[in-house]
């Protein structure tokens, strides 16, 4: 029975596309009310009997083999196999709550969101409801095939979903890019997967867990393979040197920056990591290179989103950032921790992202900071909620993203193989995180500046990547419906609390409860098997650690609100010429343009050589001059054309007298 | 049988030269009924070397294929007499070099 839930949990959002996608087939636009019916229904269920089955099957999801329903048999070849069959254990249950109740949550918000949005209200809903379907294949599937059915799928949602507005050129583009980035990426996954089961003979989880409780393998076989692992997670998971889709990816919908850009795809690089937690917890070396990698992504992303003036690419920025704070946990072996930074920043990102579509939507589709200021006044509660969201994800005590980020410095500052280096690059990141989120703050709601006013004024400004509703006229905030304010409160409340699951060890005197419950349902429990990673450190030394990025968190805090609010500072308009720094770090370090130069441009090269060369010359030409012969050919064989009768006698004369001769001259 | 035989090599020879001088005929002449004289020409060389062989071997089969030939030869002279006549109608010529629509 709880089997065949499950089932239904993981399918049911599939009914909700078939529903919605058929619906968008409709000439004219479907009754927005059974859209949304479908498809935020089809999610609340499916998250209702997450829920249920959690308790019901509370004592096999935590257990080692977890809670398994087969559905069909999908592959059979050879020692291969793999079906649809799902896993619900302690990791795949924990991503399954943020999946399907941030997804929720998102859902009910993007009623409200593209609600302008009529003759594509349908079809938007179709491609979350797909989206959602396929993210619950990658984290529930059983076996790593599945798991990239589930990869690719969420990828091509993400693709959809980014060039949602198709007819837009910068959104086509932005999906592209995201597309083919996504791809290098696959390429290493596909190759790690196939050294995995070179090696273990398996794909399936149970049977690669057990293969590793019974064998003991060589750290450089697994070094590799976590390698080419993680290449596919830097693509997904948007790390250097892949990350430069998921800035762009901004062209989609604010609710899908919020739910596929910032809360669950993206993350699903962590989730593999944890997944898989024999293979990295193995390979000593390629997690030092995960963790500095994470290191330097979380600092140059922290750096960019510093100067960034579309509110949007600051939290694409802070996502990337924030992606490299988990990778670094990932890297350390710190799994409880970085899990849990993938909750908490799951519930603060979501909510920054949706509280940004709100300004986004009351301001008739702005998205320019600097065309905002003094929101306070009129979104009272949004306001709030965006200060909930900062306070967390800055580090400030009592809000979940201290918790986990302070949780993750700690466990870089023990990291023995340069783990003094990782630490300071996690702080300076923090100081950045905080200057950076503040700044949005001061710039969006605060200062002198009013957004209301500079709205009327400006009128025609409306060049932002989230264009969507046309607006005739301009005058006034977009009222806020209680389905866009409703789940913003939902994911406050969240960012406010979700940080109790893991109170440090220094006050509490034992092991933060979110690493415990990661130590006993993951298959090799991470803080054993990296406590050889880490040095031990004294108390009190924790404590300078913590008080360190508290201090931190308030400097940035204080330098945004200096700069911004007291001094009034509003960024340079685009013409006004910039210093040398923000000139590089409003230009995003010149990342695209370094590729675009080294990698783009030589390749084009070589695509239009070998088009120039092999298919214009060779291959092309070989066929022309087929054709050329036989015109040259025919040319001549016209002229025997001549109509005249006795001629063709004559050839048939001929002709006979030819072939007697091959027939009866060959008898001799 | 009496008196001395022609050899049957002197009969192919004949009917070699009768066939080459309807070929020819056929090939050269551009008046359609002599053309069409010519085709006879070669029809009855044919049918000399069946009866030349068919009494070198004493088997009558070859007469029989004779009298389909003259027979046959008969209803195709018919034909293509008419055909020589509605040629004439339509293009007011027997000259086959005038008559070019096999061409275009």
């Amino acid at each position: 029975m709880n089997e065949i839930l499950l089932i239904a949990a993981i399918w049911l959002p599939f009914l909700g596309f078939l529903a919605n996608g058929l619906l968008s087939l409709k000439k004219e636009p479907a009754s927005q009310k059974l859209v949304s019916i479908f498809g935020v229904g089809s999610v609340l269920i499916s998250f209702l009997i997450f829920i249920f089955l959690t308790f019901a099957e509370n004592t096999a999801i935590v257990s080692q083999s977890g809670f398994s329903a087969m559905f069909f048999t999908w592959i059979n070849v050879g020692t291969l196999s793999a079906d649809f069959a799902y896993k619900l254990d302690g990791l795949s249950v924990f991503m399954a709550w943020i999946v399907t109740g941030i997804g929720m949550l998102i859902h009910i918000y993007s009623t409200g969101y593209m609600e302008e949005e009529k003759p594509h209200f349908a079809r938007f809903f179709a491609y979350l409801n797909l989206f959602i379907f396929a993210m619950l294949h990658l984290v529930l599937g059983d076996s790593l095939p599945l798991l990239f059915l589930g990869w690719e799928g969420v990828g091509l949602c993400s693709y959809l979903l980014i060039g949602f507005d198709y007819d837009k050129d910068f959104a086509a583009v932005a999906g592209k890019k995201a597309f083919i980035t996504n791809r290098i990426g696959d390429a290493g996954f596909i190759i790690g997967m196939f050294l995995l089961f070179q090696l273990t003979g398996s794909l399936k989880y149970d049977e690669i867990y057990g293969f590793f409780g019974a064998n003991s393998v060589d750290a450089s076989t697994l070094n590799i393979i976590a390698l080419c692992l993680f290449v596919g997670a830097m693509g997904k998971s948007a790390q250097i040197p892949l990350y430069v889709w998921l800035p762009d990816a901004m062209a989609g919908p604010t609710p899908v920056s919020a739910l596929i850009h910032a809360a669950t795809m993206v993350t699903a690089g962590v989730f593999m990591i944890a997944r898989l937690a024999p293979v990295f917890l193995g390979a000593p070396e390629a997690s030092t290179v995960i963790a500095f990698v994470g290191g330097f992504t979380a600092l140059l992303s922290a750096l960019i989103a510093l100067t960034q003036t579309d509110i949007k690419k600051v939290l694409a920025y802070s996502t990337v950032s924030q992606l490299g704070y988990m990778f670094m946990a990932m890297g350390v072996g710190a799994y409880g921790a970085g899990m849990f930074h993938l909750m908490t920043h799951a519930f603060f990102k979501a909510l920054l992202f949706l509280g940004s579509g709100a300004v986004i939507l009351a301001l008739h589709h702005e998205q320019d900071m600097r065309r905002m200021g003094g929101l306070y006044k009129h979104v009272k509660l949004l306001a709030i909620l965006f200060w909930v969201a900062a306070v967390a994800i800055s580090g400030i005590p009592g809000l979940s993203g201290f918790f986990s980020k302070d949780m993750i410095l700690e466990m870089a500052y023990t990291f023995a193989n340069g783990g003094k280096i990782l630490f300071l690059l996690g702080f300076m990141t923090a100081i950045l995180t905080s200057f950076y989120i503040f700044r949005l703050i001061f710039l969006t709601f605060h200062t002198s500046g009013d957004a209301v006013k500079k709205m009327e004024e400006g009128g025609s400004h409306g060049h932002g990547h989230d264009e969507h509703g046309h607006h005739s006229h301009h005058s006034g905030l977009v009222p806020l419906g209680w389905n866009i304010m409703g789940p913003l409160v939902v994911l406050g409340v969240l960012s406010v609390f979700g940080g109790y699951v893991g109170l440090p060890h220094i006050i509490t005197h034992k092991t933060p409860g979110i690493v415990g419950y990661f130590d006993q349902v993951l298959s090799v429990a991470p803080s054993k098997a990296a406590e050889s990673w880490h040095q031990h450190i004294e108390g009190s030394t924790a404590w300078l650690l913590m008080l360190a990025s508290i201090g931190v968190a308030f400097l940035g805090l204080f330098t945004a609100w200096f700069f911004y609010q007291k001094q009034n500072k509003v960024p340079a308009e685009d013409s006004v010429k910039r210093s040398f720094f923000v000139h590089l770090s409003f230009n995003k370090f010149f990342v695209d343009e370094i590729y675009e130069k080294i990698l783009l441009n030589p390749l084009k090269k070589i695509a239009d050589l070998s088009y120039k060369i092999i298919d214009v010359k060779i291959i092309d030409a070989s066929i022309d001059y087929l054709g050329k012969i036989t015109l040259l050919i025919g040319s001549y064989m016209r002229r025997l054309q001549t109509g005249v009768t006795p001629n063709y006698a004559l050839y048939i004369v001929s002709g006979t007298v030819v072939i007697a001769f091959i027939v009866f001259g060959g008898l001799n | 049988m009496n008196g001395a035989e022609i050899p049957v090599s002197y009969v192919i020879v004949l009917t070699l030269l009768l066939f080459s001088i309807g070929m020819l005929g056929v090939l050269t002449r551009k008046n359609i009924i002599v053309i069409f004289m010519s085709v006879e020409i070669m029809l009855n060389s044919v049918n000399l070397l069946f009866v030349a062989f068919s009494r070198f071997w004493n088997d009558l089969s070859g007469e029989m294929a004779v009298f389909f030939v003259m027979a046959i030869a008969a209803a195709e002279a018919a034909i293509g007499l008419a055909l020589v006549i509605s040629l004439h109608r339509k293009f007011h010529t027997v000259d086959i070099t005038e008559i070019k629509e096999l061409k275009n």
